[in-house]
């Protein structure tokens, strides 16, 4: 009795010891992961003395300042870019969804003959960066005439989420029971009304990851901006950000600030949807 | 794909077809695949005074011997290779060490971790790249600081401005920012692992490390590759963290550029050099090229070869 009781405890304090270490790795490694995030966030709300005579200190009542945001939002068109930004990152992936559900459904519903050939396409691009195709896409931009066009961005944002929504929506159409389309079909119920009625509606789980990962690389883009948009109108809130630091890279207080503005909203929305967002990456939508 | 098979009959044109594949073919066509095409077409023309001639693989050999332009480019190549490595040896391994530790049994705060650590990934590297261009700035002092605390002061330099650790530094930026992604989905397959096979193994007497090595890891060996294959796509494709923290030239003395670099300087031109489409095409389709090869070289042999562990 007492040996095995001895014996318990030993086990429990071998756990106790190993989950402590676990939780000393997983912890640093978060301190790690934030640190730098939260020091350029704590310190653009300071002054610059108190961003260079203590960095690591949280804004006091005597270094606390706003001057870096008064700066930025005085010397550049932030609430533009923010705004650009948001209509070429709502319009894009709201069309992938669609036309990405519309193209899935196509491919994985109807028999025809170049079925394989498309949906070959479409897989190649999931791999094929669509940067490479630059110089031919900013010569079409130029003949259509779209070049510094907020169109141009979400054309080509179009064209680079189409081929992971295609694949992920492919695969939720597959897991549809077949029963259901062919009953409707029974009942004389238009192939638009199917898709739109009956299909649409059960897709909407799989698109909202699909909108997530659609996202993110649109918002963050840097390159299609400032190759196809770079002018003051259509400018992006990363190309934005770009710019003005590479202009006031020795005012320490407007960069820290600019960078908090870049980074505090997408860190709320994240926390927001982080959930969904993670849900969709262990899935296995992505397998 | 319908599997049974229906009778032939005449049937109405499929305009719901055009309808519903259309719109997404027609415009993924013309911005990605044409553009695409194209631009291996155009790798094969030389442009002057507006008119453009047929030169064959010219621009290639250019490329790779003329003097003014085969150092830069292997530089670019090899410094692309370095980051690939730095990512493998460094980005992979944290993050399988992450996933591994996250997937402990009852973890408490599991989720948080999880959350919190995959958090620099999501934000764009522009911003990531200016936020350790300033913590590693020696104007500002902070690492400098925080080395000394730790007794390791003499160690720091200003690593981003010298040529022999510009590279490493900016391979240590994207590595910190994106091991999440390998965590996440190693993670996640870990999770997929069904309890009776581990419960199995304990029966048997293997212990945890022994259970991690021939239970867990080959099961999670397809995930890495996967990670790999797509690390390999975004390193030979990056661009961004560069540009951002040295500029298109890729400084000190283009010992930072990679690929990505390489062909925005040559399709827009620097300094005394003026850009060229072709030439900038060219660059493109030898990257097309080594992307490719290495999707291949995954798909045949390392798919192949691991298919025989997925469950």
């Amino acid at each position: 009795m007492r040996l095995t009781q001895s014996f318990l405890s030993n086990i429990s304090v071998r756990n106790v010891s190993k989950s402590t270490t676990v939780h000393a790795v997983l912890l640093a490694y978060t301190v790690i992961a934030l640190f730098p995030i939260l020091i350029v966030i704590v310190n653009s709300f300071k002054d610059r003395k108190g961003i260079f005579r203590d960095p690591l200190a949280l804004p006091t009542s005597d270094t606390f300042s706003m001057v870096g945001f008064e700066q930025v939002l005085l010397r550049s068109d932030f609430g533009l870019f923010a705004w650009n930004s948001i209509i070429v990152t709502v319009l894009a992936v709201g069309l992938v969804l669609l036309l990405g559900a519309m193209a899935a459904w196509a491919l994985t519903e109807y028999r025809f003959r170049t079925n394989l050939l498309i949906t070959f396409l479409f897989a190649m691009g999931i791999m094929i960066p669509i940067r490479l195709g630059t110089v031919s896409i900013l010569r079409l931009m130029v003949e259509l005439n779209l070049v510094n066009t907020l169109t141009s961005l979400v054309l080509v944002y179009i064209a680079q989420g189409l081929p992971l929504a295609v694949y992920i929506l492919s695969e939720f159409v597959r897991t549809i029971p077949k029963e259901l389309v062919e009953a409707a079909r029974c009942d004389a119920v238009s192939e638009y009304r199917i898709f739109f009625s009956i299909i649409l509606p059960l897709l909407k789980p799989a698109m909202a990851t699909v909108a997530v990962f659609t996202m993110i690389p649109i918002w963050n883009d840097l390159w299609f901006p400032l190759i196809l948009a770079p002018s003051e109108e259509t400018r992006t809130i990363t190309l934005g950000v770009q710019q003005f630091v590479g202009q006031y890279v020795t005012n320490w207080t407007s960069v820290l600030a600019a960078l908090t503005m870049a980074i505090v909203p997408v860190l709320i929305l994240y926390t927001i949807f982080s959930r969904q967002l993670i849900r969709g990456l262990t899935s296995g939508a992505v397998k | 794909m319908s599997s049974s098979i229906q009778p032939e009959e005449k049937k109405p044109f499929p305009w719901h077809l055009i309808v519903f594949l259309g719109p997404g073919l027609l415009i993924y066509v013309t911005f990605s695949v044409y553009p695409l095409l194209d631009t291996l077409i155009l790798s094969l023309y030389q442009e002057q005074s507006g008119e453009s001639y047929f030169v064959g693989l010219e621009n290639f050999v250019t490329l790779v011997t003329d003097e003014n332009w085969s150092s830069a480019f292997w530089n670019a190549l090899s410094n692309n290779f370095q980051f690939f490595a730095f990512h493998m040896l460094l980005q992979n391994p944290i993050g399988l060490i992450l996933a591994v530790l996250l997937s402990s049994p009852k973890l408490r705060l599991a989720g948080t971790y999880r959350t919190l650590i995959f958090m620099p990934t999501m934000l764009s590297v522009v911003i990531i790249g200016f936020v350790w261009q300033l913590i590693l700035s020696p104007i500002w002092g902070i690492s400098e600081e925080f080395l000394y605390n730790i007794g390791l002061g003499q160690f720091f330099d200003a690593w981003l401005g010298k040529e022999g650790s510009a590279l490493v530094t900016l391979s240590f930026i994207s590595v910190w920012q994106f091991v999440g992604i390998p965590m996440m989905l190693i993670y996640a397959t870990l999770l997929n692992i069904p309890d009776d096979i581990i419960d199995a193994s304990t029966v048997d007497g293997a212990n945890a490390f022994q259970t991690f090595l021939y239970i867990k890891l080959p099961l999670i060996l397809p995930t890495i590759a996967m990670v790999s294959i797509l690390t390999f796509v975004a390193n030979f494709n990056a661009f961004e963290l560069i540009y951002a923290v040295k500029g298109a030239l890729a400084g000190p003395n283009f010992s930072t550029d990679l690929l990505g670099t390489f062909f925005y300087r040559t399709f827009f031109g620097f300094q005394l050099q003026q850009g060229s489409s072709t030439m900038g095409a060219a660059v493109a389709t030898l990257m097309f090229l080594i992307i490719l090869v290495g999707v291949m070289l995954f798909l045949f042999f390392v798919q192949r070869r691991i298919q025989r562990f997925q469950f």
